[in-house]
């Protein structure tokens, strides 16, 4: 288990960005025929949201069923959001629907798969924030 | 005439000089029960639920917001918007048709159907815009700039003439490059009016083909991407070559086209940041990595949030004001939370 969990579609753009992170992550599964994914570790979610719209449909089924499995949801701590400003009012909107819901900030927001900066920002992030709430645990 | 000899037959027209005008050679009836690739069946999905008609945007309260608008200035946002409808024409009538060929599975085929009869549609919008705002002598002129302006005709010909090339992957990059692009000299203009609170029903009508756009770019990339998957590295390494010439060829085109429009208005610059910003998603589209540095692709906030109301980073938390948050406080939903 790791302390990063993400969503990508075959197209692949997010598990890219995470590939470039070069941290360990563990990817839910797209088939529900696949064995579901469970959390043993607080985990900060990456995922993406294609498209815009209304709101309806922008969380990826695959993630409500990551999420409806209550080990799941206990343990997630952050939401990390890909997408593309064009989308309008859709632009990470599946990050800020789960934020809402889990009651979990969130944390970046990055376009397609992410540019050299954007992976030093969320690397930097997420050392930082991991030793924040290692420091938040302790106490 | 007979039922064999169709009125638009690429020998009775001078348009396909370059070829016949390629069709798909053989047809089965298309099982929408049975999916290859469920990318088809997302897009379309996507596509369907944001399908919209420009009659549906209340235009005409823009009406006293145009007559704000200084005649320079509208003289600007009408030749933006005949730049727009050549391209969105061309996409409509040549780009997406063209890509049909290609396909690789039958609801591919039909996913390029919607894109095509879209784009017709957004053509179709700025003259409903026109019509809403213009006297008919002034959309003339517009109409007549747009064939005369040497700029906008060059970057015409230049895709065209991509489009009629033999490689299925070369028209896939022209498409991902004149969706994801070419369009955002023009569109930059209704999202700087939108910022200065003028013509806002305008923007939320380009806001609408603004989003259509990207997710024709963020498909035919995929399948632009799939379809490299197949090919040797040898034929890669020429892909990405001319992918990157022909952005240059365009850009530099792209800048000369910005001047003529902007340079009366003094935002040439801020444009131009606008296209760098955009040509690195076009580029990410197609499975590149950014090519402008942020110091160049530093778009003007406002343009952001007039894009898109949650483009203002600060509510990250990575990015510096998100201390209002309460860390690490993972509060239970119930499982009906997540019935949308």
């Amino acid at each position: 288990m790791t302390n990063l969990v993400y969503f990508s579609s075959v197209s692949g753009n997010t598990a890219r960005f995470i590939e470039k992170l070069g941290r360990p992550a563990d990817r839910i599964p797209l088939f529900a025929k696949d064995e579901p994914l469970v959390a043993s570790e607080p985990f900060v979610l990456v995922l993406p949201t294609y498209g815009g719209g209304d709101g309806n449909g922008a969380v990826p089924k695959q993630v409500i069923r990551f999420l409806n499995d209550e080990r799941n949801r206990s343990l997630i701590r952050g939401v990390i959001g890909a997408g593309n400003t064009n989308f309008g009012t859709g632009y990470c909107l599946a990050a800020d629907i789960i934020a809402a819901k889990c009651h979990v900030p969130p944390l970046y927001r990055f376009e397609v798969f992410g540019t050299p900066d954007d992976v030093n920002a969320v690397n930097e992030g997420l050392d930082a924030f991991w030793s924040t709430q290692q420091l938040l645990t302790a106490v | 005439m007979t039922l064999t000899d169709p009125v638009n037959s690429a020998q009775n027209d001078p348009a396909h000089t370059g070829g016949k005008l390629k069709l798909v050679s053989h047809v089965n009836a298309i099982n929408w029960n049975k999916i290859q690739d469920d990318k088809d069946l997302e897009v379309w999905n996507r596509l369907v639920n944001n399908f919209w008609l420009p009659e549906k945007v209340p235009l005409s309260n823009d009406i006293q917001s145009w007559n704000t608008l200084t005649p320079e200035e509208q003289t600007l946002t009408m030749r933006v918007f005949t730049g727009l409808t050549l391209l969105d024409t061309i996409q409509g009538t040549v780009g997406a048709v063209s890509l049909i060929p290609d396909s690789i599975t039958p609801h591919e085929e039909a996913v390029y159907t919607n894109i095509a009869f879209m784009e017709s549609v957004h053509a179709k919008s700025y003259s409903s815009i026109f019509s809403t705002l213009c006297s008919t002598k002034d959309i003339d002129d517009a109409f007549r700039w747009s064939v005369e302006n040497p700029n906008l005709q060059k970057k015409a010909s230049i895709v065209m003439e991509y489009y009629q090339g033999d490689s299925p992957l070369k028209r896939k990059v022209a498409s991902t490059l004149l969706e994801s692009f070419l369009f955002y000299s023009g569109f930059y203009l209704p999202m700087y009016w939108s910022s200065r609170a003028k013509l806002t029903n305008t923007a939320d009508l380009i806001r609408l083909i603004i989003r259509d756009e990207a997710v024709h770019g963020y498909y035919i990339g995929y399948k632009f991407q799939k379809g490299l998957e197949k090919v040797t590295q040898e034929e890669r390494d020429d892909i990405k070559d001319y992918t990157f010439s022909l952005l240059y060829e365009l850009y530099d085109n792209e800048v000369q086209y910005t001047q003529d429009l902007y340079d009366g208005v003094g935002l040439t610059e801020d444009v131009k940041k606008f296209l760098h910003y955009n040509a690195n998603k076009a580029l990410m589209n197609l499975g590149y990595e950014a090519m402008f540095p942020k110091t160049v692709t530093d778009v003007n906030p406002a343009i952001l949030s007039a894009l898109s109301p949650n483009a203002d980073e600060n509510h990250d938390f990575f990015s510096g004001s998100g201390s209002s948050y309460v860390i690490g406080k993972a509060v239970s939903t119930e499982d009906e939370d997540w019935d949308f």
